[in-house]
């Protein structure tokens, strides 16, 4: 079970919290405008990283907030946690 | 091929053994072949396999960065059926098995599939509308199910609890009688065993690192830790790295990969005669030959390549198992493991042509790539020789997602209400 | 007396206390302090299993946690019945009853050892190359036999009545494993502030301290040591010892867990006691004090019962006060041996001989036996051994060179122990994914890169020396917390030369002999060989093939040695053939340990309305919808659910029904921007709806498929009451919240899960206002609160949400009170109902009421693949509104596809027929599978109302087929049926104006 640092409570055990998806993916402001291509890429198109993978997740049984984190797939090592829409923090400098 | 029989066995052991060959080569890399698939599991050891004996190709080689069927292929709990919802997937996954139904005998290597039935249980209301669409829908579509009484459920499967005041009481089951289980290194090693005796070369330990595409895009080469390999026809069957194998030649697939994990307890005297599922509480057990109780769990809820998970997640299959059989509740893990699986949004398989010439794929099994693996290794090599899809898995293509034809096995099961 | 092989004195028994147990039916006597192994020892019995394939008597081999052989079935009554538990470790109580196992019909004589005399034929994988002919003989004839021979205790039968508990910690530093190297490590450490917790293995802390009878630490025996490094431990407050305590995880983010056995070593265990507890601990550092297993000789015949391992039979005799044998022959490749050899002649056990493989073996301990006149014949292997159910001789051949060995000698002896010395156990620092790397001199693998905040230290490192081990624990432990000088230990104690031997022994004995490497599931040398013939080189495929290593010892005694074997197969150096990985738990564990408490009602939390109580008191049935149980109907007089949904159908189109309608999710969402946030999620138009009005909204999921639906009511400008689907409340939120905090972050909106707030009562009927009206002062006339509006005010003395809208089609109220007052204004209702003939109903009249009106449920004919148009719910959508959730999927091309499935009615040719929920539906009669299906039937009920069968079905262009005649396959014959519309009765909908 991982350890995860909500930006708003601190770490807590991953039991606390659901997984959003991945993150830094916005809603398009109009989607009426996007192509089929372009729509399907929003839907369902994923980096599916594996490395360093910025994910959204939720504090759900503690301050109920969406925030971000970096984690490493081939570790699954948290190297931050971030609050959502902060940009995605430089790797350099980040130690898990 | 040397036969494998039981005469054979004894005239060995008159011989001490000795006189067995390698049951596959370990060459070295070709400059090229004509077709390479990228994955030495099931899935793709069977793809080489179906182009060899079925599309005459002869000059292929399969790639497998580890050993063949170290992946998902040696770590799923070998749940076999085919009763499906949508009639595309009942199609395919009966494709499957009925191939399985000779692969002992086509693969002279015993890959002890046992027609011990798979049984799925109700809990609700709604899970016996949703098992009943299934029983209506297969037996329509030709494919074995059929819904059991409680009593007849625990006639089937006597170690099934079936008392009222259960906090999930079982309210009937569906039954496929085909269905069951396989050894699940066997079929790795008998499809490499009869595909290397047809001349198609099995590279362990060599992991494709990039592709090479010609000017026209279409693929051309593969570098590898064993060195460069060009080919025209590129198979993937990679699992949980199909999307970075594709990455590597530019294609994106809807998918993503999560941990999987799976258990076995230690070695018990037969109890359970058959394959138990429970949608509902998440939980699915059967024995193995060996003895051992062997038991899915979920998957974890974020991506991950580590072949690991928590045990948390394997908990809550135990409390499930616990819940439905408390008689194995002294019963003892002992082997824990996760492998990673590709899931895709609706939840069915793509067995496809890419966007890049020359580029074939076969990925988003989730966690039900086993009992799919003849047909989809079939399906993808007939694919591959004839660059068009078979009509079985036709449906199963990457657009659909752009098209919105989707298949959705997961949805369908949808708990609302 | 409790034995012929017990010592006079010595041991960590208790002699005042002797007990009585039970083994194969047999009473034997032993004391407390015993395992039920050593107690078996000191009575002479070595036979204690029989091995899993050739089913081969077998003795004990080990003294711990890796015992392959000795493995029982311990009964305390007819519920309490665990299989596969290693002697070695099962406590001695008074009355213990334990049995052998996978024998037939008794330990002695066992018919299955006829697989023994077949083994030439049946070698590591054998059953990949037969029992293929006839095709249908596999299921029916050869599977069911190997399944037979497999397997070793037999299951449970009946439910465990015992409890599990389950716990988390957290601490600074967990040091695992209570030998030398731990202790140390935890009296370091916990001169720190930080908490420690100590775990152990065993039932005492001290590991190989406990048999330690050469050493001398800070001038004291080992014994002497211990006790007070124990005492030290105990008096300190940040520091947690747990003895029987098994860490069998190292997961991620430094969580290892850990199985504590409560109860299983008291006599006087009752059922339903806990019996063990499951501790999940997270520790900011981690130090690893695993220790080493002995490694056993590969050599032909070394697994007749009387043959173990030289440590063990150390631990026994020191620990326990037993010796293996009277005449004992020793077979090594490492310096211990010797000490052990020499223990047990100071005990009266009589060294046959001690051979030694190396052929210049020597130092203190080497020259300490020969001074005793210990017979130690250098360069010597062991190359066989004689005896049926117990060892009876040992054949001893001297080595000519590195491979080939002489003449032998046969030398009589009732017991053989052997060493190859001691391999660390490294098993959690890899399951934590630390790495491990080759030691050439040692031949082990030992850990070098870590991947958690982790450390190993003392033997699981590759320090055998007591000082070296006992610096290196208090070392780290000193690092870990900080201190600036760790505690010393002086140490006096003769020095053991580190290195052993690997791999199978040469020997003379041809191709068939068998040389085990994998006790229990009987692995040979040859078999390895086999496989590597076969082209199985990878360690992984090996293990696989030969099944070494997968035993229920997970390889702890034949890991190393399959790897040498084959490294010498391959003539490839032993890092190159790689180590199998290591999987959780290190040892078995419990599912109940796991499951915990999770059981019953608690598996689930089961949650009831407010009302539940008074439903069951009136003999409701219920059903599970999600985790809600809900009255599905309220049988009176022994009616049956069709008998009594007939019932409350007519009772509820006729006068009125009561229905309990709470666990209906609901959700307040409130903020000047909550109407423009529905705008946006909801497919329908929410600015216009006024103050007081309700609105039947749709959520999609953004693919275009119908998630959830729900009644929307406007409190205020501001403030909206809104209801999902039961099962639905949380995914609904969890979705509004998603799109609130991360993508419309500028909409001033907060959404309150408020489902547990409120419970509603439904009242639905013609007399619905009549009974209504008689509990409020509120003004319930159609112009004042006409059909889908709603009032706040009062209900039957309770502040209420009064709602008027109808899932039936009749007249009906929803009344929303604060839960606590729910069953109080429940009862005033059904008491104000009373004259006008008020009828409670459950989930299946509702069913058929909003059937026979066409009113879908999601989930039922939605299946996550439906669309608002497929359902006939595309009149919902704001025609106006730029986008909302899913609406730029519903413009993709396959979702205005003409052939998709709609939502129609069914009528059956014979009213008295009703069609099977989930029946598929054809076009055309007859006809063979796989038949072109186009739709399936959705819902379908008998109609008391109508008098006749209704259904509703999603058929593939459903609409333009109406008056269509269709059919539904059935086992029976095809099942004639109309196409109409959707909606069977009061099509007009006047009734709910009423």
């Amino acid at each position: 079970m991982l350890i995860i640092t909500c930006p708003y409570c601190g770490p807590r055990p991953e039991i606390e919290f659901s997984h959003g998806g991945e993150a830094h993916i916005a809603r398009p402001l109009n989607p009426a405008a996007l192509n089929a291509d372009q729509w399907t890429d929003f839907l369902y198109l994923r980096t599916n990283t594996k490395g360093v993978h910025a994910e959204r997740w939720r504090h759900l049984h503690g301050c109920a907030r969406f925030f971000n984190a970096l984690r490493d797939t081939t570790t699954d090592k948290i190297l931050t946690t971030y609050r959502t829409g902060a940009p995605r923090p430089d790797l350099e400098g980040l130690t898990p | 091929m040397q036969k494998f029989s039981g005469f054979e066995l004894i005239r060995q052991g008159l011989m001490g053994q000795s006189g067995w060959k390698p049951q596959w080569r370990s060459p070295e890399p070709k400059a090229s072949y004509d077709a390479v698939i990228i994955g030495g599991g099931g899935h793709g050891l069977g793809a080489a396999y179906y182009l060899a004996s079925q599309h005459g190709l002869k000059n292929i080689a399969v790639l497998e960065k580890g050993w063949i069927g170290g992946g998902n292929t040696g770590r799923n709990t070998t749940i076999i059926r085919s009763n499906y919802l949508f009639n595309e997937s009942a199609a395919l996954y009966d494709h499957a098995l009925k191939l399985w139904e000779g692969l002992s005998q086509a693969l002279n290597y015993n890959v002890m599939f046992s027609q011990r039935g798979v049984m799925m249980v109700a809990h609700t209301v709604h899970d016996v509308q949703v098992f009943q669409r299934h029983v209506h829908a297969n037996r329509a579509n030709g494919v074995d199910n059929e819904w059991l009484t409680p009593e007849a459920a625990k006639a089937y499967c006597p170690p099934l609890n079936i008392e009222r005041n259960l906090r999930f009481p079982v309210l009937g089951a569906a039954l496929q009688r085909r269905g069951g289980t396989a050894r699940h290194d066997a079929v790795a090693w008998g499809y490499a065993r009869a595909a290397d005796d047809l001349g198609v070369d099995i590279l362990e330990n060599c992991e494709v690192t990039a592709i090479r595409r010609n000017a026209q895009g279409a693929v051309e080469a593969v570098e590898t830790t064993r060195g460069l390999i060009k080919t025209p026809k590129i198979g993937v069957s990679a699992a949980g790295h199909t999307s970075v194998v594709l990455g590597m030649a530019g294609v994106r697939a809807p998918l993503e990969s999560f941990p999987l994990q799976a258990l076995v307890s230690e070695p018990i005297k037969p109890i359970f005669p058959c394959v138990v599922m429970s949608n509902t509480i998440h939980a699915y057990m059967s024995q193995s030959d060996k003895g051992e109780l062997v038991i899915g769990a979920g998957t974890d809820i974020y991506p991950s390549y580590t072949q690991r998970g928590g045990l948390q997640i394997s908990q809550h299959t135990l409390e499930a198992i616990c819940e439905l059989f408390p008689q194995f509740r002294r019963m003892r893990m002992l082997r824990n493991w996760g492998g990673i699986v590709d899931v895709t949004p609706d939840r069915s398989p793509i067995i496809a042509k890419t966007p890049v010439p020359g580029l074939y794929v076969n990925c988003g099994w989730g966690t039900g790539g086993f009992k799919a693996t003849p047909g989809a290794a079939h399906t993808l090599a007939w694919t591959i020789a004839k660059d068009e899809p078979h009509p079985i898995n036709a449906p199963f293509t990457l657009e659909r997602f752009r098209d919105g034809f989707l298949i959705d096995e997961a949805a369908a099961a949808a708990v609302a209400h | 007396m409790t034995g012929a092989f017990r010592t006079k004195t010595g041991g960590r028994i208790d002699r005042q206390k002797s007990v009585s147990f039970q083994f194969d039916g047999k009473t034997y006597q032993g004391y407390e302090g015993d395992t039920l192994a050593s107690a078996l020892l000191a009575n002479g019995v070595h036979l204690m299993g029989r091995s899993f394939k050739y089913h081969r008597p077998r003795g004990v081999l080990s003294a711990g946690s890796e015992e392959p052989n000795a493995l029982v079935t311990v009964r305390r009554d007819g519920r309490r019945v665990t299989p596969n538990l290693r002697a070695t470790e099962v406590a001695l109580y008074q009355g213990l009853e334990a049995h052998s196992q996978n024998r037939w019909p008794s330990l002695n004589f066992d018919v299955g050892a006829i697989n023994s005399l077949m083994a030439r034929f049946i070698p590591s994988g054998f059953y990949y190359k037969t029992f293929m002919w006839p095709r249908k003989a596999w299921d029916a004839l050869y599977e069911p036999i190997i399944r037979q021979a497999a397997g070793l205790g037999d299951a449970p039968t009946e439910p465990d009545p015992d409890v599990y508990l389950n716990t988390y910690a957290h601490c600074e530093i967990l040091v695992v494993g209570g030998g030398p190297a731990g202790l140390a490590a935890a009296l370091s450490a916990s001169q720190g502030e930080g908490r420690v917790i100590l775990v152990e293995d065993g039932a005492e802390l001290g590991g190989s301290l406990l048999i330690e009878r050469d050493a001398l630490i800070d001038g004291q025996p080992a014994l002497d040591w211990l006790a007070s490094a124990r005492q030290q431990l105990a008096a300190r407050p940040n520091v947690t010892i747990l003895t029987r305590a098994t860490a069998f995880a190292y997961n991620a983010h430094n969580m290892v867990c850990v199985t504590e056995r409560l109860s299983d070593h008291r006599a006087d265990a009752q059922p339903g006691e806990a019996r063990e507890r499951l501790w999940q601990i997270r520790a900011a550092d981690v130090i690893l004090a695993q220790g080493a297993v002995e490694r056993p000789l590969v050599f032909p015949d070394n697994d007749r019962p009387g043959v173990l391992l030289a440590e063990a039979a150390r631990t026994y005799l020191n620990r326990y006060g037993v010796t293996p044998g009277r005449r004992v022959v020793v077979a090594t490749g490492h310096d211990s041996a010797y000490r052990v050899a020499i223990e047990l002649q100071a005990a009266g056990v009589e060294i046959a001989a001690l051979a030694d493989l190396r052929p210049t073996p020597s130092g203190p301990w080497v020259e300490r036996a020969q001074g005793l006149g210990i017979k130690v014949l250098k360069g010597t292997a062991i190359t066989g051994t004689s005896g049926g159910r117990r060892v009876t001789g040992a054949r001893l051949s001297p080595l000519i060179g590195m491979a080939q060995v002489g003449k032998p000698d046969w030398i009589a002896c009732d017991a053989v122990l052997m060493s190859g010395g001691c391999t660390p156990s490294v098993h959690l620092w890899s399951q934590s994914r630390g790495k491990v790397k080759w030691d050439e001199a040692l031949d082990a693998f030992l850990p070098s890169e870590a991947a958690e905040r982790a450390i190993c230290v003392g033997a699981g490192a590759g320090r055998f020396d007591l000082a070296e081990v006992l610096a290196d624990g208090a070392q780290t432990g000193a690092r870990l917390a900080g201190l600036k000088t760790p505690p010393a230990f002086h140490v006096e104690a003769t020095p053991l030369a580190p290195r052993g031997v690997v791999g199978a022994v040469p020997h003379d004995r041809g191709p068939n002999a068998l040389a085990f490497v994998d006790w229990q599931n009987d692995v040979t040398a040859k078999d390895l060989k086999l496989a590597v013939r076969e082209g199985f080189q990878s360690i992984e495929h090996l293990k696989r093939y030969t099944t070494t290593g997968m035993a229920t010892d997970q390889g702890k005694t034949s890991n190393l040695n399959a790897l040498a074997i084959a490294s010498d197969l391959l003539d490839r150096p032993i890092p190159a053939i790689g180590l199998t990985t290591f999987r959780m738990p290190f040892t078995p564990v419990t599912f109940g340990t796991l499951a915990g408490l999770a059981r019953g009602d608690l598996f689930d939390p089961v949650r009831c309305t407010p009302m539940h109580g008074w439903a069951e008191a009136k003999g409701a049935v219920f059903e599970d919808v999600s985790l809600w149980k809900r009255a599905r109907y309220f049988p009176q007089g022994g009616e049956d659910m069709h008998a009594a949904v007939a019932r409350e159908c007519l009772a509820v189109r006729s006068r009125a029904g009561i229905f309990d309608a709470s666990t209906l999710g609901k959700i307040e969402i409130v903020g000047p921007d909550a109407a423009e946030f529905l705008n946006r999620f909801y497919i329908n138009a929410w600015t216009k709806l006024g103050v007081g009005r309700c609105r039947y909204g749709v959520l999609l999921r953004e693919d275009g498929f119908v998630m959830d639906d729900g009644v929307v009511g406007r409190l205020a400008a501001d403030r909206f009451h809104l209801t999902t689907t039961t099962g639905g409340a949380a995914r609904v939120l969890a979705m509004m919240e998603d799109y609130l905090q991360t993508e419309w972050p500028d909409l001033r909106v907060a959404c309150t899960s408020t489902t547990e707030q409120w419970a509603v009562i439904a009242v639905q009927g013609p007399k619905a206002r009549d009974i209504v009206s008689r509990l409020t002062s509120l003004d319930l006339s159609s112009e004042r609160l006409p059909h889908m509006s709603l009032v706040e005010g009062e209900v039957a003395g309770a502040p209420a949400r009064l709602f008027r809208v109808s899932f039936t089609g009749e007249l009906g109220y929803e009344i929303n009170v604060p839960s606590d007052r729910g069953l109080e204004v429940w009862e005033k209702v059904v008491a104000a109902g009373a004259e006008f003939g008020l009828t409670p109903y459950g989930t299946e009249t509702m069913h058929v009421l909003r059937a026979e009106k066409g009113f879908i449920i999601v989930g039922q004919e939605t299946d996550g693949t439906a669309t608002p148009d497929d359902v006939g719910l595309g009149w919902a959508i704001g025609k106006a509104k730029p986008d909302f959730v899913g609406k730029r999927s519903l413009a993709r091309p396959s979702m205005s596809d003409p052939d998709r499935k709609q939502l129609v009615g069914l009528l059956t040719e014979r009213p008295e027929t009703v069609l099977e929920e989930g029946a598929q539906i054809v076009a055309s009669p007859g006809g063979t599978p796989p038949l072109a299906l186009i739709g399936h039937v959705t819902s379908s009920y008998a109609s008391a109302t109508l008098g006749r069968s209704i259904a509703l079905a999603m058929i593939q262009g459903g609409r333009a087929r109406m008056g269509q005649k269709l059919y539904s396959p059935s086992p029976q014959g095809d099942i004639a049926v109309t196409v109409c519309a959707p909606v069977f009765y009061d099509p007009e909908g006047e009734r709910v104006n009423g």
